[in-house]
């Protein structure tokens, strides 16, 4: 029995490995508090001080301002972070885990912004107002994403759909006014929507193929009718729509410090809080939501239930054409005033890749489009205060996390099990 | 008394075959109705007309006396018609609750959903017909018996009268038919109607009130379990004289031609798919695996054939260490392999019988010369054995998705038995075929095994494996039990084995250790 025993111990082995999960975690963090302590700390002098400025400029809610000793501050979080690795690898947080390790990735943000403005000041306040204003277009997309996903159709068409967005936005906004433009850019999403449920619901088309070939279409139609059109003297009435302004919300907005960074914005910026609660309910509250979610993984199982598996997919689909239009619409509405062809620059991409990092729920799609909207921000950042380090790498930063995620190394996101796969009535 | 549920002269037909011919059918309040016959008879076809899934082309159904039209799931279920698919019809994310009341949602004012009170009905129908389901527990994590039930639940939740049960038994191990059946009986005490579709005939002399056999799309005959036997009932369906029992002598095994030692598999997720199983196969002997599905076997066929890596532990095959091998090389030993789903893992559907007759020679002489194929010789290879092995195919080059699924096996049987082989490895060799084709298969393997071919006969239906094998090995969540003898095995035994209960009787007495519990 002696071979039997070393079998189980080696089976056991394995199974602790199965449990690695934890400690894995543990040694991240435990890393991130030594690149911390021997990166950033190791290079700020004792008698340099930083600066944070709290209030975003032009804001008259003012936050009183904080001054730190930047290596007191470095050493500090390194020491959070050192002893939070070494609790998760030993005992671990169990269910707290993920709010240790966002807390632990909040506190490699600041030691890196002390480190890089010692000796002189940020803008934390005006950093976070940016952030929530880049990730507008990218939670906007991931919700998209979901509603369709979560349908059992794989939309990768949420970039044309928000190309289209933005000029039809542009291009009615300029004629009829903002509103008009934000409903038609609406509109415009869905009915390119419309042709994405056709191809990949009625004809069965493969649903990655449907929604390549809109991109392609919808980019290519619309940078020819910006440089055949738009572009000409005569015709550049159609596009200047001017943006929507920005209005804050009374009593909110007179918050300290978050008032004025989450309640003094455009229209878009409200409409994603209201549509990620008010998709949050739908998808988990309502008989809607429900069927909808039951239909993304197991539509047989829906319609033997007498659930129109068919309309459930066309409603979503459309649904989530007409949210990337209104993604789209902020481009040339909310944030440029004008249309132009490079715009969305890949956004609705990225906002696939927040609904996955965001484990295919509305919440989730916000905290990963703030996520990645702060990473551009930083990025933008890093260029105006010489930080040694290309804006590139850092943009990298959010896919590098969202790959980590899809590989299951940290936590893992599991999508509708029917999305993607048409559904065939008589192949019961 | 009126029937509860009349079908008459029901006809279907699909691009070629008349899946259903004029069926008659009635079934009375608080019985019990077998609806018997061999797949592709039209049992299932029939079913989901009931249910609205099909539409017929002829025919009217009559609920309590009333002609009703149903044309989707949703009349069906106005008409208090439910089924219990036999692929069950779950969403293995959602649990129970969200499961049963799909479709029939209880919602507060503007929509939403009221889990608390959709719960609380769920609870009350697993006690009435004593269930045992917990409303909160999460689909994917309960067995499939239960899974079953909910199933059941699913239905009596949308107040059906009659049910309708497909194959319900064909996933569930000896001891949870039991429990099923007492379920089925619990139901028609309180005033339900079931329709039970199956092609196992012990089942339906066991829970039965009335017995309808339908062949080729029509009803044959009817009986009652008092009146009928197996024979007669197995005669009616196949439409000829069967032999159910198979004839076979007493094995003379000779030298050990399949050697596992300390076997362990580990799958993508870490889980322990196969838990240190030994066991050897000698020259001339069947070693049958009973188990219910799901409970390694797959994994442990996929291993031998050189599919999946083992983790630990050794695979010898005719004295050579073959652990961790190829498949080329585990086929070049001389092991023949019938795998357990035959569309995906043994046939190229799309291309021709007699490609798919030579897939694991096709490289060799004389089937190639160097790097040429040699179609003349494939062609002539196929046509000795559509012949030999009584393939019913227009001809050697119609792509093999043409033929019906005993035939599609037949030629993965010719292939594998038509070069010299010392190891078959069978995995499900007869799963959804006719009761014709099963006789033939079954005394084909007899053949092999007097030959002096080393048999692994893995099976999920217990009679086959008792029926075909000379020694049977139980496993239970990725480890073998027991290993019986198949002369002293009794049914009731190797029932409780499957169930994981380990018993005094059987020669090795192991306690099952609970893998899954470890793991998560």
């Amino acid at each position: 029995m002696e071979n039997t025993s070393k079998v189980t111990k080696k089976i056991f082995k394995k199974v602790e490995k199965a449990k690695s999960r934890q400690r894995i975690i543990g040694i991240i963090m435990f890393a991130i508090g030594m690149l911390i302590y021997f990166v950033l700390s190791r290079n700020t002098s004792p008698d340099l001080e930083t600066l944070f400025v709290m209030t975003p400029g032009g804001s008259d809610v003012t936050t009183p301002d904080i001054t730190f000793n930047s290596l007191l501050i470095t050493n500090i979080l390194a020491i959070l972070c050192v002893l939070a690795g070494i609790f998760q690898y030993i005992k671990g947080f169990g269910k707290f885990t993920n709010i240790v390790l966002v807390l632990v990735g909040i506190m490699l943000t600041i030691s890196f912004l002390t480190w890089g403005a010692s000796g002189g000041s940020i803008n934390v306040g005006g950093m976070l107002r940016i952030m929530i204003v880049r990730s507008v277009p990218i939670v906007l997309g991931a919700l998209s994403g979901i509603l369709c996903e979560r349908a059992g159709v794989v939309n990768i068409a949420i970039e044309g759909m928000m190309i289209t967005g933005a000029l039809v936005g542009a291009i009615l906004g300029s004629l009829f006014g903002l509103w008009i433009g934000a409903l038609s850019a609406i509109i415009a999403g869905g009915l390119i929507a419309v042709i994405h449920a056709i191809l990949s619901i009625k004809y069965k088309v493969d649903q990655i193929i449907s929604g390549t070939i809109i991109n392609i279409f919808t980019i290519g139609i619309t940078s020819y009718l910006v440089t055949k059109i738009l572009q000409e003297r005569e015709w550049q009435y159609l596009n200047e729509s001017g943006i929507f302004l920005p209005f804050s919300i009374p009593v909110l907005s007179k918050i300290p410090f978050i008032g004025p960074i989450l309640f003094d914005h455009k229209i878009f910026v409200y409409a994603m809080y209201i549509l990620v609660i008010v998709l949050t309910v739908a998808l988990f509250r309502t008989k809607w939501g429900l069927r909808l979610r039951a239909v993304g993984e197991h539509p047989k199982a829906a319609d033997t239930l007498g659930i129109n598996v068919f309309k459930i997919r066309y409603v979503a689909v459309i649904l989530s054409g007409m949210l990337a239009g209104f993604a789209g619409s902020y481009f040339s509405l909310g944030s440029a005033g004008y249309f132009n062809q490079s715009m969305t620059a890949g956004r609705g991409f990225i906002g696939l890749a927040a609904m996955i990092f965001g484990n295919w729920t509305p919440v989730g799609a916000l905290g990963s489009g703030l996520l990645f909207g702060f990473a551009e921000t930083l990025a933008d950042n890093l260029q105006l205060l010489n930080f040694p380090i290309p804006s590139e790498i850092l943009l990298m930063v959010p896919y590098i996390l969202t790959m980590v995620v899809l590989a299951g190394v940290v936590g893992r996101s599991r999508g509708p099990a029917a999305a993607g796969i048409p559904y065939e009535k008589e192949s019961l | 008394m009126e029937p509860i549920l009349e079908l008459r002269g029901i006809t279907k037909r699909f691009p070629g075959v008349l899946a259903n011919d004029h069926i008659d059918l009635k079934l009375y309040k608080g019985e019990i109705l077998a609806l018997l016959g061999e797949n592709g008879a039209g049992k299932t076809t029939l079913m989901n007309i009931l249910y609205g899934l099909y539409s017929q082309d002829e025919g009217e159904i009559f609920v309590k006396g009333n002609s009703i039209n149903i044309q989707s799931p949703t009349d069906a279920i106005h008409a208090g018609i439910g089924m219990v698919h036999q692929h069950f019809m779950l969403i293995p994310v959602f649990d129970v609750t969200e499961n049963v009341m799909l479709g029939n949602e209880y919602t507060k004012p503007g929509g939403f959903l009221d889990k608390l009170k959709a719960a609380s009905h769920v609870r009350a129908i697993s006690d009435q017909y004593n269930l045992n389901i917990d409303p909160n527990a999460i689909i994917e994590d309960l067995p499939i018996g239960l899974q079953q039930r909910v199933e059941i639940i699913k239905i009596l939740f949308h107040d059906a009268e009659i049910l309708i049960m497909d194959e319900p038994s064909a996933v569930l191990t000896p001891q949870e038919v039991e429990e099923l059946f007492k379920i089925m009986h619990s139901l028609i005490d309180q005033g339900k109607s079931i329709i039970f579709i199956t092609h196992k005939l012990g089942e339906v002399m066991e829970c039965t009130d009335r017995i309808m056999v339908i062949r080729g799309g029509k009803v044959v005959g009817e009986s009652t379990p008092e009146e009928a036997n197996p024979e007669t009932l197995a005669t009616m369906m196949v439409g000829r004289p069967v032999e159910l029992k198979v004839e076979k002598e007493l094995s003379k095994p000779g030298d050990t031609v399949l050697q596992v030692e300390n076997l362990t598999v580990v799958n993508k997720n870490k889980k322990i798919e196969i838990d240190d199983i030994s066991f050897d196969v000698r020259a001339g002997e069947i070693l049958g695996i009973a188990g219910v599905q799901g409970n390694g076997q797959t994994e442990l066929v996929r291993c031998l054939t050189g599919l999946i890596k083992a983790e630990l532990g050794t695979i010898n095959i005719l004295g050579v260490n073959s652990t961790n091998f190829d498949p080329r090389k585990i086929t070049e030993l001389g092991v023949a392999h019938i795998p357990e789903d035959r569309q995906k893992d043994g046939l190229v559907l799309p291309i021709p019988v007699e490609d798919n007759l030579v897939l694991n020679t096709y490289y060799k002489e004389p089937f190639a010369k160097g790097i040429v194929m040699q179609p003349d010789v494939i062609t002539n290879n196929a046509n000795e054995l559509i012949d030999d092995f009584d393939i019913r195919t227009p001809n050697s080059t119609v792509s093999v998705s043409g033929l019906s699924g005993g035939n599609q096996q037949k030629v993965i049987v010719a292939r594998e038995f038509s070069r010299p082989i010392k190891l078959l490895i069978a995995s499900q060799p007869t799963r959804g075929l006719d009761v014709g084709s099963i006789e033939y298969i079954h005394r084909r393997i007899i053949e092999k095994r007097d030959e002096g071919c080393a048999i692994l006969l893995v099976s999920t239906e217990l009679d086959e494996v008792m029926q075909l094998a000379d020694r049977i090995a139980v496993m239970y969540r990725g480890k073998i039990l027991a290993i019986v003898d198949a002369e002293i095995a009794t049914k009731e035994e190797l029932g409780l084995l499957m169930a994981g209960i380990s018993t005094q009787i059987s020669g090795e007495k192991r306690k099952p250790r609970k893998v899954r519990e470890i793991v998560t």
